[in-house]
């Protein structure tokens, strides 16, 4: 444990966000040394971490959540040393809302031309957008408005705004997703807001196919195809390739089509990862093996990656967040369970090693390359 | 008339690090009470309600050793020289149950 993170150009910083606190690991693109930095916050659960490297920053975005003291996001320019704390809130509904903060889910900062700009998605479902670098943040209106809001119900985790995800050629286009909402789409920077869930299935609903109300856990856009996304459904997994007006099944050789994260490959469109979990009422990983599996054809296939991994008695929980890359060439995958495991791989996913295990119930896992 | 209000070592990074701040309520309540502490220690008041003005749930106040929740909640009158604590409770503490 080291008191404070230094790290160069090429390093790989994994953030993992956990019921207790935040961990900050320092590793190098081979995995061979790995250093760390926490429990930040120790009591406080950590539900969404970022990492942004706009404008020369090494800034780390942090959404903590004491349980008696509620919920603000705080940011380190130095790796942890320091952090901000926002003596006031920095995440506050308006008075006219009706509502109150009760934990941020997601911090996304938007595209490189506008480094002051982050968003952070919240419970209840809301969306908030900062303007100077994530120290203060305001309620997207045109979302909160939508006439769909107040009919949006909690999932298992609670009602959250849980993806944001921000064109990086058109940062006035911006999809989100909401558990249980579905996917929403904005084209002018958040004022109006319209479905993009087409063939998203809610087998929880009398209709399956409703305008909307469906348990979409996770969305990752394929890089370099803006109109490509992956979806991860509470029941199902999906691709779409025009942006989210309509959504196709992919769940082709998958042991369950449900489960939490999705993470899209950096430069490579046809390529993403999944980790299926036995159904909804036994969240963990299928047949008691710790499986993740991958697509090198857009979901026309997936195959089994188990190097490293526990194959008996191995039943995991990992979460919609708990599932990162660094955007590095390989690409490194990280991902954390709530049982305190963290497993990384530095070949795309065909050979895995355990970077730390014992921690508290992992709840995020955010990876990024320095540059 | 003057309450005076208790703060766990938690709390007290937000007021300048005092543990007991004398304060005039608007009303003779414990609403009253936090409003006034939002006007002094914004930053104390933050912790302690929310947005909506309610408690938050893991935080309980006492008015000369008895807990509001079973007094008249926020609208617990109070009177000149009262002692009031903010603490937090023991049912926090536990992380959430995630997704």
């Amino acid at each position: 444990m080291t008191e404070r993170l230094t790290v160069s150009s090429g390093d790989i910083l994994v953030l993992v966000g956990t019921t207790k606190g935040a961990f900050l690991f320092r590793t190098d693109p081979g995995l061979r040394r790995t250093e760390v930095s926490g429990p930040h916050f120790p009591g406080e659960a950590i539900y969404a971490l970022a990492y942004d490297g706009r404008a020369g920053r090494q800034r780390v975005l942090a959404g903590t959540e004491s349980s008696h003291w509620g919920s603000v996001v705080r940011h380190t320019d130095d790796l942890g040393a320091t952090w901000t704390d926002p003596a006031e809130g920095n995440v506050r509904f308006p008075a006219d809302a009706g509502a109150a903060l009760t934990r941020v889910w997601q911090l996304t900062p938007a595209d490189d031309e506008h480094p002051e700009v982050v968003y952070a998605g919240v419970e209840p479902a809301a969306l908030f957008r900062s303007g100077d670098g994530g120290e203060t943040y305001e309620l997207v209106r045109g979302l909160w408005d939508h006439p769909h809001r107040t009919r949006w119900e909690p999932g298992g985790g609670g009602l959250c705004l849980h993806t944001v995800l921000v064109d990086p050629d058109d940062p006035d286009r911006i999809w989100v997703a909401i558990s249980t909402g579905g996917v929403y789409h904005s084209e002018d920077g958040g004022k109006s807001w319209r479905t993009r869930h087409q063939g998203v299935r809610a087998q929880f609903l009398p209709d399956p196919h409703p305008e909307f109300g469906q348990c979409v856990h996770k969305v990752a856009p394929a890089a370099g195809r803006p109109q490509r996304m992956y979806l991860q459904n509470h029941w199902g997994l999906y691709r779409t390739d025009d942006a989210g007006e309509q959504w196709v099944d992919i769940a082709n050789g998958v042991p369950s089509d449900f489960g939490f994260p999705m993470v899209a490959h950096p430069s490579d469109p046809d390529t993403a990862w999944c980790i299926p979990l036995t159904s909804d009422g036994f969240r963990c990983t299928a047949e008691g093996r710790a499986r993740v599996f991958r697509t090198r054809d857009a979901g026309d296939s997936w195959e089994p990656l188990t190097g490293g991994l526990p194959q008996e008695w191995a039943f995991l929980t990992v979460l919609r967040d708990g599932f990162g890359n660094d955007g590095g060439d390989p690409v490194g995958l990280y991902f954390g369970t709530r049982t305190g495991e963290l497993f990384g791989s530095a070949d795309e996913g065909d050979s895995w090693k355990l970077l730390a295990e014992w921690l508290p119930p992992i709840m995020c896992v955010k990876a990024a390359t320095v540059r | 008339m003057l309450v005076h209000l208790h703060l766990p070592g938690a709390l007290r990074q937000y007021a300048d690090g005092a543990g007991r701040l004398d304060l005039r309520p608007g009303g003779a309540t414990v609403a009253g009470l936090l409003e006034a502490l939002g006007g002094t220690c914004p930053g104390v008041h933050h912790r302690v309600v929310d947005e909506l003005g309610s408690l938050r749930p893991h935080v309980n106040v006492f008015v000369n050793g008895e807990n509001i929740r079973y007094l008249a909640g926020l609208a617990t009158s109070l009177r000149e020289g009262d002692e009031v604590w903010l603490l937090p409770a023991v049912s926090g503490g536990s992380g959430g149950p995630g997704g």
